[in-house]
């Protein structure tokens, strides 16, 4: 099958770029070409730049040429519109942005800029990183590849979608309650959610400050390696960035998982689950089984409570970090108001739309007297028997298999009038974010109705060779990431 | 019915680090409007507090300084409210676990030593300046500037252990002097570095039970916080005795008038809604930390003023004078080690040298006179090479010149005529000259025994040893 430029991974891009065989303008120029034919129907981007991408590409084919390159020079990626990008329009899904040009950049788009990475474009993500869907976007949702009625899921809808759609080579997006994972299982790529202080903050949106990570979308896992590589690292500019080596994580990838101890926790495989999920569940243990895996059967007997901790531990800092848009110094200023608290309120509540109005005054409410230790510290002390769940589990068991989402993608309109409902789609994802480690999903089955369904991988803290290794063991065994969709 | 204050100071103290307390940007003062500012102190979205750990170390001189315990651990809470000079809507601040806490100052009132109670002193970003009238452009507009945002402050609050306006002002003064002495804070307060809330309550002389509290803002002098606490004291009696209640709010404190007036209306009682800030980590502070910042601190006023009373004979009085600033104890301190004349060094660094300084608009450290050459300058004084006053004529030339004070005493000739065979000559000729006025005073009128003296000094030209002139005026005019 004559393989498209657009349909290369990372690694097998690079191979085509040292042999000459293809060049990185080439390569770009292939990206932007895809993305003018697919994006209209597909939506994954907020802000194109092809100037700026070409004249990357034509620095990365001129170190190429120097024989300086490294594994993502030259590589066309794209980035949620919650990374910062200095001189880039970086809109985070909102009006309240819709005019913002960042003086900075985030620390791990510089990073992967600095290793010769070509930006094609910022992507469509739910507003403020609030969402599960990317209906709450400003710009409207994105559409899943495989099923355009569909969500994407969110929050890095885009992130997903333009991985799914091979518009761009990979992607980064950020994970605070599952908004890589989710995502990536509904439209079949790789997501990894890194763990806590692993990647850098520093130039990223804010959404929830202690639960925040910043993630890669990928086609493979060998190139979820490769790029947790790239940005992985400790930066002096963010306090909450922790200051360990960073392993070789595509060293990582032999292959082998014989031994393997894969714990299932009860709580997450529920009455009630989807049957296209289960199915797709029992078949991946059946795979883990044959690669000679054992399964331990766990319990993380906190879980049932994760998703209301979350929805208040994340309100409550998102409250606080979304404060800073007030009209006064950057973004939406109201052009009518009078007076100082006038301008402030209108620039937000125009600025903002309604899941971001909901979760600040949630957030608010949380924080504020009177109920402040009924709610906030309350969550916070469930968050630490949570964490603790974990720990205890991983005393017997090297990684955890869950599903992902309890239901395939769902279509565009489906929940967006029911809150709750909405929230509780993150259930399987939640508990990582709030016990701070690291997790994975990966294409492991499709629905009858051809929606791709992932299964998660999560592992210890600062464990992700561990996940990775049994995520590619499992790709390697079968064939769910070769399928594509079809645009 | 009589009323007894109540009173609790709330101080502000900017820090004098290089840098802002979370982000590398100069804490330096009266730059252009927002050229000292980054992504951080600019508040934008995706910035990072970093925590400057010189800020940390100020902190724990002045909690040392004031007797207080280190908290081994302390953490960082945000304190959530909406305004335009507070560019992330919150200020970075601590709240349940402050880096200081328990701590005490013992302050002089009236003769009396009272000890005053230190609750806590706490780290804090500073908000950025708001600029009225005309701005960029704007006739009638409002500017932010944002060079000030994230300053480093310390926020040093009191136990509610002040009885009077007095009282507060001796404590005032003496946390001024602290953290001037300990150089964290340049103590400037019409430019806003050290700044003092007040809160004042009333409540029946023997009652246990504090009245409700009224808290005095915006005053920034010493003097216009005693003349603010005074009024709110009279204001609160004279409520209570017309019916009324105090109401806790914040007041204003108006220097045209001398008054206090409310703010409320203009806000709420606001809900800080304060939690741990989850960008930071907690500050943690070992033993050898607190070890190494005590090892660095300087010999602290009231040391100093023991050690001046019982090493150099100053006495009480004139050692307070002496530690009004540290500056000006160690220049004392240097003059000492080339004359060892404590109360000839301490009257004249109080007297001529403090005079000149005043004149001049310096302070002791733009002193042109070196302590070195004022110890050379009392030396000939007490060696009787020039007399007290001849030595006023030569400090004036030292401050203006710069040269030693033996050199002008020789190019001038001033030295002291301490020659009894020379004065005498003197007085016999004058006494000759004035016959008449001898008489005079021989027959009763001592007034005149001046006159005598100016004119032997006059015709010596002020060089005549005045003792000795007197002595032998004495035996010549009795004879």
């Amino acid at each position: 099958m004559p393989m498209e430029i657009f349909d290369l991974t990372i690694h097998e891009l690079r191979d085509k770029l040292e042999s000459k065989e293809v060049s990185s303008v080439e390569a770009t120029r292939a990206m932007l070409a895809r993305i003018e034919a697919t994006d209209p129907k597909i939506r994954s981007f907020i802000t194109v730049t092809p100037e700026q991408a070409l004249l990357d590409a034509e620095a990365a084919d001129r170190c190429i040429a120097d024989g300086k390159a490294g594994t993502l020079t030259g590589i066309p990626l794209a980035l949620k519109d919650i990374f910062l990008t200095e001189g880039i329009r970086t809109t985070c899904g909102s009006r309240m942005l819709h005019n913002f040009i960042p003086p900075y950049s985030a620390t791990s788009w510089e990073k992967l800029k600095e290793q010769g990475a070509v930006l094609l474009g910022k992507l469509n993500q739910d507003e403020f990183a609030m969402g599960s869907s990317n209906e709450s976007s400003c710009f409207g949702p994105s559409r899943n590849p495989w099923n355009t009625e569909c969500i994407p899921g969110g929050s890095s809808g885009g992130s997903a979608a333009a991985v799914a759609a091979r518009q761009a080579t990979a992607t980064l997006g950020t994970d605070t309650g599952g908004s890589i994972r989710q995502p990536a299982s509904h439209c079949g790529c790789v997501g990894l959610k890194p763990t806590y202080g692993r990647v850098s903050r520093y130039g990223v949106i804010a959404y929830a400050s202690s639960l925040d990570q910043v993630g890669p979308l990928t086609r493979d896992v060998t190139d979820c390696a490769i790029m947790l590589g790239a940005i992985a690292g400790h930066d002096p500019k963010d306090s909450t960035s922790v200051d360990t080596p960073v392993p070789d994580y595509r060293a990582a990838l032999t292959g082998n998982i014989k031994g393997l101890r894969i714990g299932l926790p009860k709580e997450y495989f529920i009455e009630g689950l989807d049957p296209d999920v289960q199915k797709a569940m029992a078949q991946a243990i059946e795979t883990y089984r044959n690669l000679g895996a054992d399964f331990v059967d766990i319990s993380l007997p906190h879980t049932d409570y994760a998703v209301a901790t979350y929805y208040l531990i994340a309100t409550a800092e998102a409250s606080s970090n979304l404060a800073r848009y007030d009209g006064v110094r950057f973004g939406h200023r109201s052009p009518q108001s009078e007076g100082l608290i006038d301008m402030m309120t209108k620039s937000r509540s125009e600025g903002f739309g309604l899941e971001v109005k909901r979760r600040i005054m949630i957030g608010t409410y949380a924080l504020s007297s009177g109920y402040y230790d009924a709610y906030y510290v309350k969550a916070q002390k469930v968050r630490t028997l949570i964490l603790r769940d974990f720990i205890q589990a991983f005393e017997g068991v090297d990684v955890i298999l869950t599903p992902v989402a309890p239901t395939p993608a769902f279509k565009i309109g489906e929940k967006i009038n029911d809150p709750l409902q909405m929230y509780l789609s993150d259930i399987f994802t939640i508990p990582v974010n709030l016990a701070g480690t690291c997790a994975i999903a990966l294409p492991a089955g499709f629905s009858t109705n051809g929606l791709p369904i992932g299964l998660q991988l999560i592992g210890k803290p600062f464990g992700e060779e561990a996940i990775l290794r049994a995520a590619q063991a499992f790709e390697q065994a079968t064939d769910w990431h070769n399928r594509q969709a079809e645009l | 019915m009589k009323y007894q204050p109540v009173i609790g100071l709330e101080i502000h103290v900017q820090l004098l680090t290089d840098s802002k307390i979370f982000c590398g940007c100069s804490t330096k003062f009266g730059a252009e409007p927002n050229s000292q500012t980054c992504p951080v102190c600019l508040g934008l979205p995706g910035a990072l507090p970093v925590f400057n750990e010189k800020v940390a170390e100020f902190a724990i001189k002045a909690g040392l300084a004031t007797n207080c315990t280190i908290s081994p651990r302390s953490i960082f809470a945000r304190k959530n409210y909406f305004y335009p000079d507070l560019p992330k809507g919150y200020q970075i601040s601590q709240f349940e676990e402050p880096i200081c806490q328990k701590g005490w100052l013992d302050i002089h009132v009236d003769g009396d030593l009272k000890r005053i109670g230190i609750t806590r002193i706490h780290m804090e970003e500073d908000a950025g300046k708001l600029v009225h009238g005309d701005v960029s452009g704007l006739e009638d507009g409002s500017g932010v500037d944002l060079n000030r945002a994230c300053t480093p402050l310390l926020e040093i609050v009191s136990e509610p252990d002040l009885r009077s306006a007095d009282e507060a002002i001796a404590y005032l003064k003496k946390v001024h002097q602290i953290v001037t002495w300990l150089g964290i804070c340049d103590g400037n307060m019409e430019e806003g570095s050290f700044r003092c809330d007040a809160n004042v309550s009333v409540m029946p002389v023997g009652s246990q039970t504090f009245g409700t509290r009224a808290e005095i803002k915006n005053v920034n002098s010493f003097k216009f916080v005693k003349q603010a606490i005074e009024h709110e004291i009279e204001r609160q009696i004279d409520l209570i005795e017309d019916g009324g209640t105090v109401v806790q709010e914040t007041r204003l404190f108006d220097p045209n008038s001398g008054k206090t007036r409310s703010m409320r209306g203009k806000e709420e009682a606001h809900d800080y809604r304060y939690f741990p800030d989850p960008d930071l980590v907690p500050l943690v502070v070992d033993d050898a930390w607190v070890q190494r910042v005590h090892g660095e601190l300087p010999e602290l006023p009231e040391h100093k003023i023991q050690r001046f009373i019982t090493e150099f004979g100053v006495t009480e009085y004139d050692a307070e004078v002496l530690t009004s600033s540290r500056t000006l104890a160690e220049y004392f301190e240097a003059c000492l080690t080339f004359h060892h004349n404590g109360k000839a060094v301490s009257n004249w660094v109080m007297g001529e040298v403090t005079r000149a300084l005043n004149d001049a608009g310096k302070n002791i450290s733009q002193c042109p006179v070196l302590p070195s050459q004022l110890a050379a300058l009392l030396k000939l004084i007490d060696s009787g090479t020039i007399s007290g006053k001849i030595a006023k004529t030569v400090f004036d030339e030292m401050w203006k010149s710069g040269k030693e004070p033996g050199e002008i005493v020789e190019e001038q000739g001033l030295i002291q005529v301490s020659d009894s065979g020379a004065i005498e000559a003197i007085i016999d000729e004058i006494l000759a000259r004035e016959a008449g006025q001898v008489a005079e005073y021989r027959s009763g009128k001592e007034k005149l025994f001046g006159f005598f003296v100016g004119q032997v000094m006059k015709a010596s030209k002020g060089k005549a040893n005045p003792a000795l002139v007197n002595e032998l005026l004495l035996k010549k005019l009795h004879g």
